[in-house]
């Protein structure tokens, strides 16, 4: 019984979600999309890569998504980073304790 | 742990400001060339494990200790939030750029990039170097 009722609700949330993604959101290929030569480029990339040493200043794109737009994200792998070095000392702590 | 012979040790010793050199470069013009505080963290991280593997940990540890080690980590990380906090103290975003950016490819430019590179490579270096101490000192009573 406890078991159908998990299925149906699993069943019932994937329905919703697919439907709400499939009618609620943007559709596809609807980045920013501007005009370079005669081509049309969709993407968020080309964007960055024009305006990016004037909006942040730096003369490396990739310094300038890694902490300019993505500073957050960065702050992130800094912490992952940190996570990483205390996980491995503490291992490391305890299995030199108990030699 | 015990150092290595003479050839070794001399080439460590020559080869350690030139290495500390390159990974503070490579950490510094983060924002200019390829690179950054991850890679360039590495590199320094690199010139201290070279000298410990060639002289022993006593000579390693008058570097950088493992107290040190711990304090630069979290000095760090710390300096990267309270870089951030800047943005939000001047009414901008967190880890927005509030400071002037400068003339595009100059030392001093792009704002807050520089010292965020700068934490970053501080925290690399001294994760790096704790992880290595870690790994050394787990394993160092039973030999001796």
């Amino acid at each position: 019984m406890q078991r159908a009722l998990a299925l149906g609700m699993v069943v019932a949330i994937g329905v919703l979600l697919v439907f709400t993604v499939s009618t609620n959101l943007l559709p596809f290929g609807s980045f920013p999309s501007r005009q370079i030569g005669e081509n049309f480029d969709n993407s968020i990339g080309q964007q960055i890569l024009e305006n990016a040493p004037q909006q942040t200043g730096a003369a490396n794109v990739v310094t300038s998504v890694v902490w300019g737009y993505r500073g957050y994200d960065t702050l992130g792998e800094a912490t992952v980073l940190f996570t990483a070095v205390v996980g491995v000392v503490m291992i490391f702590r305890a299995f030199g304790r108990r030699e | 742990m015990a150092g290595m012979t003479v050839i070794v040790r001399t080439i460590a010793r020559l080869l350690f400001p030139f290495t500390f050199l390159f990974g503070a470069y490579i950490v510094l013009h983060g924002h200019l060339t390829p690179g950054g505080g991850f890679p360039g963290g590495v590199i320094i991280a690199a010139s201290v494990v070279m000298l410990l593997l060639a002289y022993g940990i006593e000579r390693a540890q008058k570097r950088m200790g493992l107290l040190q080690a711990e304090v630069l980590e979290s000095i760090g990380g710390v300096a990267i939030v309270v870089l951030g906090l800047f943005g939000l103290l001047l009414g901008a975003f967190f880890l927005q750029n509030v400071f002037p950016l400068g003339d595009l490819g100059q030392l001093f430019s792009a704002g807050n990039l520089p010292l965020l590179y700068l934490g970053v490579g501080i925290k690399v270096t001294a994760g790096i170097i704790l992880i290595f101490y870690a790994m050394l000192f787990a394993f160092r009573e039973e030999k001796e």
